[in-house]
């Protein structure tokens, strides 16, 4: 909410700073007087982890690249240099490995709490589609650090992935030399990894500068979906509200990091990728990332190469659509009784989708996966064609109402369960 | 969840389900036999490792592995660093210094063997990988120095799942301790054997180029006060030992870490737990003093 500034200088020093440069205006509007939406769930804690999430996989990053050498007969040696010689160099590298995964984590709750509120509808499909764009930069990111190590899974993975892009007509052979700088991958392709390792966390942090500014320009969307229509009723001061919700958020979140990195620090890994590099033996089974695995699963469920890169492609990409291809006026799926139905058989099919891409791409596992993606897509247009004849259950007639108990939208609120159980203030 | 979605998520539930025993049919399919699971000194979150089984760890690995395997990643110095087998220093300056090691060039150029220092990496059995295949047979013994890392077995939904809260990962472990004492002599009925090959009952595809490496007896264990070994010298416990000790070089900071690990968690609850009621005086009203809920 873009309103009026509510800041006002109170020292000599902050007034002369203000009429120069006025930072401390623009960090009190957005992150002391923003107005915050009082009926916000727990999952809307999830964009302040990201935001920790990202600024801690570049400090983390920062320093291990102090210790870490990108050369294709020194990287395996110098991760485990690392992880043995280096004062807490075993932290620094589990923190970011399981960090990548937290990352992940963060955003897919966050990214289905927005298709779960409609989110995605106007006046955000900027903020949405950015989001979108942040999602792509993090699965490139996230894809070439895992390359780093220098491992088995590191380079077999960089083998397949960067080979989908031969798949591509006329230009598909040129563009994949021009990913490995060779004919194979090797040493160059592990030197501008690296290097575009070390960029695009920074284009991710450019994009969510945007990104919270678009939020901060239309505010945030809320359970019920109903915009705010009374900022003295409707919403609470980012802080202290947000800052001390966001807080316990974080820290709760910080738990469940802290047992992956320090009691099961390989858990998300691949035994593999202890293994030094080897162009001659080729892995078993190749696997990406748990995070990549629904998107692989529809990779390999197509038969035709570039018929799977581009499902691949088009199963991301359909995401910057929503807005329009959601027909609902409706945000708010509490309120929608059918598209809520689809919302959870979406998220059942993509941990499907997860599950068989980790599954080898033969017999039933291939005929379930193509069923599976059939399923992903058919979501989308299920999302079209139920908007337009769903009749939706009546929406509060503001914030205040639906947080003050005359709900009319009755029982479809449950999924914001975290909302209901919020600490009830008596009196 | 209603009704439908419910029996969606049923639906998904014993797909997902039947897709998971289909994964140990694949296992036996590949020649795989699952590792029992052992009951290991540095499991769970209190986890440590057994010194004295470090150091017996050790000695099979320095008197029977080592002959063959590298493991190049790992210096004299790390013996006696806390949190391993926690040799004294002396110990170690004592031990390096029965290696020659080279080194150079010196001034006129020439490289020279001087006896080994504890900052010296263990010297490797083989000049190159081309040597060390030479002579065997043309198998390559591999670096041991992460290998406890590199190997596991296929857990399969939905016990990846509980392995979550189990704490269970020593699937590395379990499988080395199986393999070194899962040699089959002679091999069942049906299978022959090249020159050069063995059977291993946990070796997936149960064809292995390494030899039986143990057998009872082979390394002599410290003795107790009645002269007899404190641990049997069988192969069973020389395959344990020397398990333990190479988990221990694949992660020496294991106990630093699961110790780290407590102080955060529970600095981390405490932290959580003051927060949450900070949050809850904060969302009890709103700005101007009315209910922020009913």
């Amino acid at each position: 909410m873009s309103g009026h500034s509510s800041y006002v200088p109170k020292t000599g020093i902050e007034r002369w700073l203000d009429a120069r440069l006025p930072i401390i205006r623009l960090a009190h509007d957005s992150a002391v007087s923003y107005p915050v939406p009082r009926n916000l769930n727990y999952f809307w804690t999830f964009g302040g982890i990201l935001m920790f999430m990202l600024v801690a996989q570049i400090v983390t990053g920062i320093i291990l690249a102090m210790h870490y050498t990108p050369n294709s007969a020194l990287a395996f040696i110098s991760v485990e240099h690392i992880m043995r010689d280096v004062n807490y160099g075993w932290l620094l590298r589990y923190l970011h490995a399981n960090g990548a995964s937290m990352f992940f984590v963060a955003v897919y709750v966050h990214i289905f709490r927005g298709l779960y509120y409609g989110s995605y509808k106007a006046p955000r499909e900027v903020l949405w589609i950015l989001g979108v764009v942040i999602f792509l930069l993090m699965m490139a990111t996230a894809f070439m650090g895992y390359v780093l190590p220098w491992g088995q899974m590191s380079f077999w993975g960089a083998t397949v992935i960067t080979n989908l892009f031969s798949a591509l007509p006329v230009v598909g052979e040129t563009i994949v030399t021009f990913l490995w700088g060779g004919f194979s991958v090797d040493n160059p392709t592990l030197n501008r990894f690296f290097s575009l390792h070390y960029l695009l966390p920074f284009m991710i942090f450019g994009v969510v500068i945007l990104h919270v500014w678009a939020l901060h320009h239309v505010g945030q969307n809320n359970p019920t979906g109903v915009e705010v229509k009374n900022v003295e009723k409707d919403t609470v001061p980012f802080t202290p509200y947000a800052t001390i919700k966001d807080l316990f958020g974080m820290v709760v979140f910080m738990i469940v990091f802290s047992y992956f990195v320090f009691y099961q620090p390989n858990f998300m890994g691949h035994a593999d990728n202890y293994i030094p590099a080897n162009p001659a033996v080729t892995p078993s089974h190749i696997v990406p990332e748990w995070y990549f695995l629904p998107f692989y699963a529809i990779l390999r469920a197509i038969p035709d190469k570039l018929g799977g890169v581009l499902a691949m492609g088009a199963a991301i990409v359909v995401l910057a659509f929503l807005p329009w291809i959601d027909s609902s006026k409706v945000k708010s799926m509490s309120y929608r009784p059918i598209a809520r139905q689809f919302f959870w058989a979406f998220v059942a099919v993509c941990i499907g989708l997860g599950y068989l891409g980790a599954m080898p791409a033969e017999g039933g596992y291939v005929t379930a996966s193509q069923i599976f993606t059939v399923l992903y897509f058919g979501f989308f247009v299920a999302l079209f064609v139920i908007g337009l004849f769903e009749r939706p259950k009546a929406l509060p007639n503001s914030i205040a109402d639906s947080v003050l108990g005359s709900l009319k939208g009755g029982s479809g609120a449950r999924i914001a369960t975290t909302a209901v159980a919020e600490p009830n203030a008596k009196g | 969840m209603s009704t439908l979605s419910f029996r969606l998520a049923l639906t998904g539930l014993s797909l997902g389900l039947g897709l998971a025993l289909a994964v140990p049919a694949a296992n036996a399919a590949e020649g795989r036999v699952e590792p029992p699971a052992l009951s290991w000194s540095f499991s769970g979150p209190f986890g440590k490792f057994d010194r004295a089984q470090l150091q017996r760890g050790y000695k099979v690995y320095k008197e029977v592995c080592a002959s063959c395997h590298a493991a190049s990643l790992m210096r004299f110095r790390n013996l006696s660093q806390p949190g391993g087998p926690e040799f004294t220093p002396s110990q170690v300056t004592a031990l390096a210094a029965t290696y020659q090691i080279k080194d150079g060039p010196n001034d006129t150029g020439e490289m020279f063997d001087r006896p080994g220092r504890a900052a010296d990496p263990f010297p490797s059995p083989f000049a190159n990988e081309l040597a060390a295949r030479a002579a065997n047979g043309g198998a390559y013994p591999l670096d041991l120095s992460v290998i406890a890392k590199a190997r596991t077995y296929e857990r399969g939904f939905p016990r990846f799942i509980f392995d979550i809260f189990t704490q269970y990962q020593e699937q590395g472990p379990d499988y080395i301790a199986a393999l070194l004492a899962g040699y089959k002599d002679p091999p069942p009925e049906g299978v022959t054997l090249l020159p050069g090959q063995y059977y291993n009952t946990y070796m997936p595809g149960h064809l292995i180029a390494m030899p039986k490496p143990l057998s009872d007896g082979q390394v002599e264990f410290p003795k107790g006060a009645d002269g007899q070994p404190q641990v049997p010298e069988t192969v069973a416990q020389y395959a344990k030992d020397v398990t333990a000790y190479l988990m221990w070089t694949a992660e020496p900071h294991l106990e630093q870490r699961k110790r780290i690990g407590l102080q955060v968690m529970l600095f981390l609850m405490l932290f959580a737990g003051l927060l949450y009621y900070t949050k809850k005086k904060v969302w009890a009203r709103m700005p101007d003093g009315s209910p922020l809920h009913h």
